[in-house]
């Protein structure tokens, strides 16, 4: 920590300067506007101010069938569309009671840990842009698109995947899957090799990322973090361990955990994530080829959904963190309410206290490395 | 004993119960709404419930569930058919118009909880939470933006993401999907 001003709570002008980073800047993902007052080059104060973004999502969603709002949660964390849409479908299939065929959730799951890895590739590159690595990102990019490459082939589209269906999901992997799989898997480990060496022991990347917006456990809880934040502050929490849906109780992986809570802890956790998933993905595809080729991959669903009356929450392990739907159904074939706990939203209300005392340019690589992503924030 | 019994056990001596209601496995009870930050802290603080994580606050407006059910006929060629309104069904006392739900969460033991308040049109005002988790803070300035809701105590109580002069509170049963033809006027300072 720098020397900090911040007992100091008048701001009058000429002792501090106000500086507006956003809403609409190179560094800030997506549309966020943060009013920083500094004092020289410290922060004494940063106030984020969300909803650039704003779509009415959840107002949308009352106003669609059950079906027709799976797009729509594609426009969340556009990053890693799939575990939006399994997370949605569960809360829904949960409302109706109803239970996925295990092929449908292998199949979920293997998409989904590729949707993780691609996050990750993107958070880690753009942290490193926002720190002025560039090279990383090339190497972790093009394993992206090559990811993404993926998702097209599977069910034709990049980014707006709107993958499954409530029930099940509505194609089987292609024949061929496990060609692609092959030949994905060395380069996504040669990239995140590449970027280790070139990032992890280096002495400008350790300076500036270790002990950069530094949190406690105990303030993570507080404030509401989950996923990889709050696995770096030392607090060994994962749905998928510990609340396990769609079979995840069924492979071994480890979770890993920091210790400071700070910038570096965080990469350092994503990194390590990415191998995991590689071997979650090579364990729930034997399991898949066990399957029977005609084992069915949907539930019986009726054709118009209309849950009973009642209201769930239901949340999954996204890349970010814990993803909530809260849907509330009246017995119309609208859902009366749909509410989603986006994981970033919480962690960005902490900013104020992560930012303050740091500098300026160390809040740029607080904010990419809590990978704030604007679509699922403002909804 | 499952959750539901020492929940009623932890808070069933000091009134906090309104009802319980379980849905598909999730728990949720509703307290009274001048009580709710004890009962918060109570939920937190008791040994075998230890909710200490606030998983999310939303709020619902259940205007269109008090509304008596309506069958529009079939669209005939001149226009929309009359609706008919059928008897509303008698199923005890009618929900309120608006309810904050909290989410609970118990890290050791992976339980989750609902917590409800019910607010009536005549007293629009809940206590904050802000004080035993810091995570209410967003959440309820949304509500406040979204439903109108005031959360007294709140440090900083300001519509989060409409603009600040925004005149209506969009995801109220009442306010149309297509808006009301708002506008921004920017306004700069200095």
């Amino acid at each position: 920590m720098n020397q900090n001003p911040t007992s100091q709570t008048s701001y009058e002008p000429g002792n501090y300067v106000t500086i507006n980073i956003g809403p609409s800047h190179p560094s800030m993902h997506g549309t966020l506007r943060i009013a920083a007052v500094t004092d020289g080059e410290t922060i004494v104060k940063a106030d984020p101010e969300i909803g650039y973004l704003h779509r009415g999502v959840e107002k949308l969603g009352e106003n669609l069938t059950y079906h027709q709002f799976i797009p729509i949660t594609d426009r969340l964390n556009y990053c890693s569309a799939i575990p939006n849409n399994v997370s949605y479908e569960m809360a829904v299939e949960k409302l109706m009671g109803i239970e996925v065929p295990e092929k449908a959730q292998l199949i979920r799951v293997i998409m989904m840990e590729l949707a993780r890895i691609a996050d990750h590739q993107v958070c880690i590159g753009i942290l490193g842009v926002d720190l002025g690595a560039f090279t990383p990102f090339f190497y972790l990019i093009i394993q992206r698109e090559e990811i993404y490459e993926i998702f097209e082939w599977f069910n034709g589209a990049r980014l707006t995947n709107t993958f499954g269906r409530i029930g099940g999901v509505d194609a089987d992997l292609p024949d061929d899957f496990e060609q692609r799989w092959e030949e994905l898997k060395p380069g996504v480990r040669k990239a995140n090799d590449e970027t280790e060496k070139l990032l992890t022991h280096n002495r400008i990347w350790m300076d500036r990322t270790i002990g950069i917006s530094a949190f406690s456990a105990e303030d993570a809880l507080n404030w509401g973090f989950t996923g990889p934040c709050l696995r770096a502050c030392g607090v060994k929490r994962d749905l998928r361990i510990d609340e396990p849906c769609c079979m995840y109780d069924k492979f071994k992986f480890e979770v890993p955990v920091g210790k400071n809570g700070d910038v570096f802890d965080r990469y350092i956790v994503r990194m390590i994530e990415m191998e995991e998933s590689l071997k979650i993905i090579d364990q729930a595809y034997k399991l898949y080829k066990e399957m029977p080729p005609d084992a069915p991959l949907m539930a019986r669903v009726p054709k118009v959904i209309k849950p009973p009356a009642g209201e769930v929450y239901s949340a999954l392990e996204s890349p970010n963190g814990e993803l909530g739907f809260f849907v509330k159904s009246d017995g119309s074939a609208n859902p009366y309410r749909i509410r989603i706990r986006p994981p970033c939203y919480m962690m960005f209300q902490a900013l104020p206290e992560l930012a303050e005392g740091e500098m300026v340019a160390d809040l740029i690589a607080c904010i990419s490395s809590l990978n704030i992503i604007a679509g699922e924030l403002d909804r | 004993m499952d959750l539901k019994n020492r929940v009623e056990q932890c808070l069933g001596p000091k009134n906090f119960v309104v009802a319980m209601t379980e849905c598909q496995g999730d728990l949720s009870v509703e307290v009274p709404k001048r009580s709710v930050v004890d009962v918060m802290r109570l939920l937190r603080n008791t040994p075998d419930l230890g909710f200490n994580f606030l998983s999310d606050l939303l709020g619902v407006d259940n205007l269109d569930l008090n509304k008596p059910k309506k069958k529009p006929k079939k669209k005939t060629e001149e226009g929309e058919g009359a609706e008919t309104e059928e008897e509303p069904k008698d199923k005890g006392p009618s929900p309120p118009r608006y309810e904050v739900v909290y989410l609970l969460l118990c890290l050791e033991r992976n339980e989750r909880l609902q917590v409800k308040v019910r607010v009536e049109e005549n007293d629009m005002e809940v206590d904050t939470l802000t004080p035993v988790w810091k995570a209410a803070d967003w959440p309820e300035r949304e509500v406040f933006d979204m439903f109108g809701i005031r959360f007294k105590g709140h440090p900083n109580l300001k519509r989060l993401l409409m603009w600040d002069d925004f005149p209506a509170h969009p995801l109220r049963k009442d306010y149309p999907l297509e808006g009301q033809g708002e506008e921004r006027h920017l306004i700069y300072d200095d």
